[in-house]
């Protein structure tokens, strides 16, 4: 009976910002780098104030309050003149002072939407898309690392006090598609915007997921549970699944569901009761005395407003639109901001064709990316497996060639000069060398010739050849397909750099003159 | 009268014209401390070796010709919860036994900068958290004029050091009258400064909406000598005000009155008593004789000034004392096995019955249900009391009002009469409410015990105090009067 029940469902995403510093304290936490933060000594990223040392008061790191009004921008939320910090009080190793600075009533960004895109019938299809309303998102700060060893437990406040803006939706989703949907859009948009990089395996997203069901149809919002602490994707997927087919278990059972914390056992595939509402926290929130509350400028707004990238999926119809891209080359395209930049520069340089330009960024420069990295990284034998993993690992930054010098070679193309085929090899050239295609193509004299005259004059040879009786015969009689027996030799001759319309033009007519 | 009880302008004169050495002095204030902290017990303890490299550092700076600034060889002592780098801290708690803090608090950088010797460690009531230093965890503190009494609190070790004569200067901190109280207790003077004009940064928080450190010294020039030091902006607080620091001891010299001063009918109510009331009564005589206007104000939210301020100096405290855990520092209890355990035995072995009854009250007005009714009505009942002195400050250029309605206290004697003691505050709590410069400076004696008047200043007038304060300080011997010890 369970097709008759939808799912509810809102997600609190928790997203470790992009800065130097933590949110409240002038100690570094290495976000993201070259530094794996798990090589580092553990309490080495410490100071005063994460340690919560007598006397240490914390003080509002502007970078983080700029990336969260970036986010708020990004998503169309409302920027308030001031939000306010508060004080949420437990007890917890992980904590320093026992309280954690967050935002309860005056949050940075209050509402804005999210578009998501649900998956397609195919890869190359595109699907559905969907927006999907914020509540708000809020700034507060980390927790240390607790660890079990032996007797006794370890503490790391390597990660306390890391910057961490908590987004929550409002119960818009409707399956654990659209959520793992929304997180993916989430990544794309802070990741194009370069305010976090939100790799749920380095603990930079986390999501908790609260869901409830209800009958199709219907409008009402039973009562919820929360799942707390899903670390990857697929946890976010697995435990919303488990969830609404206990919940529907459990109503047909004529049971009522409690409003209660659960976490999920990836081992199991189950979720479980952690505390119910009865047993919740009393946080015992106040504002925080020691911080000032945040005032952001509309002049703070328009000046980081300017510093935001187009939304990827706005940018995606515009290619579809513009350029006449296919989806599946935009789908490559929009997630990576700096492959967009470089897409439409070297679309400046060529503007008649985009989707030469498009095919050759997609299908070579990212191949020839993928295999530079690999070497790179052959002693480090930890590849991923998956492919599609490896190509979002790749950065442009490492990249040899300009976008100007991708598109001369896309022109010589376009004009004939080489060949598609040619083309290809002179790319791998270009990369390798960082030699400009024109460069490349005068030095290996793969110039097409176009010359009608001189073509004219190899093909007669050609014919006259009596390995051609063959396929004259047969072309007169009617099977196209045999002129190719005849191209074939003709490049062969001219040692491939006959331009092949030219030769395939002068050959129909030659036939026709036998 | 020995190096260490004389006042650091003079001892600034004499360090000028290089008849003593900052060491010379700073060995005095040990040699006073050895003759008769035994029996005042002001000092918790100091890095004799620590101080005397800051002296020898100091005499160093004056034999090339270059000094620092006019505290340059002056011995400021610090109270206990003040960080001194490489040095214990422990705000007379047995929670910190053993913590020693890896930094300097922004006021001891400043005074550092400026030349000062900072150092030791100066009883208070535990966590700053009492009026009479007798919560101290550590030991007793007795006031200089007479052993038996009490100093007041909760900087009681910092006013008694400076009575005492065994430091110059010192610093206290002042959340519900901590400085101007005990300065009053002791003959001497004390200024709690508008807050944030002062960084808390280093300072262990009490009650951060009203925390505020401030010096106190012999005499008024003295203690705007030292918070001319200690003033100013700091990126480390974001409370800390940024306006600049006027120049007080010239711009003291300047103002010469007369003014119109406020004096608040409900300060004078029952309570008071009649001799403190007497020796407040010839303070506005003299004020009046000098051409002052003396203009009856009302802050009728005074009455609910200690309800308010247990509600909100609680609440803060009652969050910021739990990093004190047992799991990074300070005090661990041996019986803990597990999380809780610690958490639970910790803090139960290490903080006293003062500072357990103010957190679990603070506890208490912050949890769910009773928040609205008792945090959040506080905080709208202070906004009454701040804007009942700003009325008040469109009539009159300050405020004159007593400190304490009694003299000090027999050691021992209120130990069980709480709610008298937290209304023994009445006069000085409204001040930190609304965050006010205020400052306590002797007017006399009653029941031969000293006696002080505050003056209350509009926000970041600390001048005009400090003016108005020398005028009737210059007209008065008080400054020079010390106890026999």
């Amino acid at each position: 009976m369970s097709f008759e029940y939808e799912a509810v469902i809102g997600l609190e995403i928790h997203v470790q910002l992009k800065t130097r510093s933590k949110v409240f304290a002038p100690s570094s936490y290495l976000y993201g780098g070259d530094v794996d933060p798990k090589s580092v000594e553990p309490n080495t990223l410490i100071d005063p104030v994460v340690l919560a040392l007598p006397g240490a008061l914390p003080v509002l790191n502007k970078a983080a309050l700029e990336q969260s009004v970036r986010f708020g921008l990004l998503v169309g939320a409302t920027i308030p003149p001031v939000s306010n910090w508060d004080r949420k009080n437990y007890f917890y190793p992980d904590s320093p002072k026992n309280y954690q600075l967050s935002q309860k009533d005056f949050p940075i960004t209050i509402g804005g939407e999210v578009e998501i895109e649900l998956p397609g019938p195919s890869r190359n299809i595109m699907g559905e898309h969907k927006v999907i309303r914020l509540n708000h998102a809020h700034l507060e700060e980390d927790v240390g690392k607790l660890s079990h060893a032996g007797a006794g437990s370890l503490v790391d406040y390597n990660r306390a006090g890391a910057p961490l803006l908590e987004i929550v939706t409002e119960p818009d989703l409707r399956s654990s598609e659209e959520a793992v949907a929304l997180l993916n859009a989430i990544r794309m948009l802070l990741v194009a915007a370069g305010i976090a990089d939100c790799d749920m395996e380095k603990g930079q997203m986390r999501c908790d997921a609260n869901v409830s069901i209800r009958q199709h149809g219907e409008t009402v919002l039973n009562t919820r549970t929360e799942m707390k602490n899903l670390n990857s994707i697929s946890g976010v997927k697995n435990a919303i699944e488990y969830e609404f087919k206990r919940q529907i278990r459990e109503v047909e059972a004529g049971k009522t569901i409690r409003q209660e914390t659960r976490g999920w056992n990836a081992e199991t595939g189950r979720t479980y009761s952690l505390r119910s509402k009865e047993d919740a926290h009393d946080y015992r929130y106040f504002p925080d005395p020691d911080l000032m509350p945040v005032q952001v400028s509309e002049a703070d707004q328009a000046r980081l407003a300017a510093t935001l990238p187009e939304r990827p999926y706005l940018r995606q119809r515009r290619y579809m639109e513009e350029f006449a891209l296919p989806y599946t080359i935009t789908s490559v395209l929009v997630p990576d901001r700096l492959l967009c930049e470089y897409f439409e520069a070297a679309v400046a340089a060529h503007p008649a064709n985009p989707q030469g330009v498009a095919n050759l960024i997609v299908n070579d420069l990212l191949r020839e990316l993928t295999a530079a990295k690999k070497s790179g990284a052959e002693e480090n034998s930890f590849a991923e497996e998956n492919a599609a993993e490896e190509v979002a690992a790749v950065s442009l930054a490492d990249c040899p060639l300009k976008a100007e010098e991708l598109a001369g070679l896309v022109k010589l193309t376009d004009e004939g000069v080489i060949s598609k085929q040619q083309a290809k090899d002179v790319f791998v050239e270009m990369f390798q060398t960082g030699k400009s295609a024109a460069a490349i193509v005068d030095a290996k004299g793969l110039r097409q010739s176009s010359d009608s005259g001189e073509i004219e004059k190899i093909i007669r040879e050609v014919l006259a050849l009596p390995s051609s009786e063959k396929p004259i015969a047969e072309f007169k009689s009617g099977n196209e397909k045999a002129i190719n027996s005849l191209k074939g030799p003709v490049m062969k001759a001219s040692k491939g750099k006959a331009n092949p319309q030219v030769v395939d033009q002068v050959l129909r007519r030659l036939l026709g003159e036998l | 009268m020995s190096l260490s009880q004389q006042t650091a302008v003079e001892l600034a004169a004499l360090l000028a014209a290089k008849e003593i050495s900052a060491r010379e002095i700073l060995e005095s204030c040990f040699a006073r401390i050895a003759a008769v902290d035994g029996r005042v017990g002001a000092f918790l303890g100091y890095d004799a070796e620590d101080a005397l490299a800051q002296a020898d550092a100091s005499d160093a700076r004056r034999a090339k010709g270059e000094t620092l600034g006019p505290l340059d060889g002056i011995p400021v002592a610090l109270k206990d919860n003040i960080s001194l780098r490489n040095q214990p801290l422990t705000c007379a708690s047995k929670m910190l036994k053993g913590y020693v803090s890896p930094y300097d608090a922004t006021v001891t950088r400043k005074l550092r900068e400026q030349g000062a010797i900072v150092w030791g460690w100066l009883n208070m009531d535990e966590f700053a958290m009492g009026a009479s230093t007798e919560n101290s965890g550590r030991q007793i503190t007795h006031n200089p004029w007479d052993l038996s009494r009490a100093p007041g609190g909760s900087s009681g070790g910092s006013a008694a050091a400076v009575a005492a004569g065994l430091t110059p200067l010192a610093l206290g901190s002042d959340t519900g009258g901590s400085i101007r109280q005990p300065a009053s207790h002791c003959g001497v003077v004390g200024m709690k400064p508008t807050y944030g004009r002062v960084s808390r940064y280093g300072v262990a928080a009490f009650a951060s909406s009203l925390d505020q450190v401030g010096p106190i010294g012999h005499t008024v020039e003295d203690v705007a000598l030292a918070l001319q030091a200690i003033a100013g902006g700091d990126p480390h607080d974001g409370t800390a005000l940024a306006n600049s620091v006027p120049h007080y001891r010239e711009e003291m010299q300047r103002k010469t009155g007369p003014w119109t001063i406020g004096v608040p009918e409900e300060f004078f109510a029952a309570g008071l008593d009649p001799d403190v009331k007497a020796q407040i009564e010839n303070a506005i005589a003299f004020y009046q004789q000098q051409g002052c206007t003396i203009k009856k104000v009302s802050l009728p939210s005074t009455a609910q000034a200690v309800a308010v301020y247990y509600i909100i100096s609680t609440a803060e405290a009652s969050s910021n004392l739990a990093r004190y855990d047992g799991i990074r520092y300070g005090h661990r209890s041996e019986k803990a096995t597990d999380a809780i355990d610690i958490y639970a035995l910790s803090r139960a072995e290490g903080f006293g019955d003062e500072v357990k009854r103010r957190i679990i009250l603070g506890t208490y007005v912050l949890t769910s249900g009773y928040y609205d009714a008792y945090y959040v009505r506080a905080q709208k009942v202070r906004t009454l009391i701040r804007d009942d002195f700003m009325r008040a400050f469109g009539e009159v250029d300050f405020i004159l009002a007593p400190v304490s309605p009694t003299t000090p206290f027999k050691l021992g004697e209120r130990a069980t009469d709480l709610l008298s003691v937290y209304l023994g505050d009445i006069y000085t709590i409204p001040v930190n409410l609304a965050g006010l410069p205020a400052i306590s400076v002797p007017c006399g004696t009653a029941h031969d015990m000293p006696v002080g008047f505050q003056l209350i200043g509009k926000p970041l007038d600390e001048v005009t105090l400090f003016a108005a304060a020398q005028q009737f300080e210059q007209a008065h011997d008080f400054a020079a009067r010390r106890p026999n010890l």
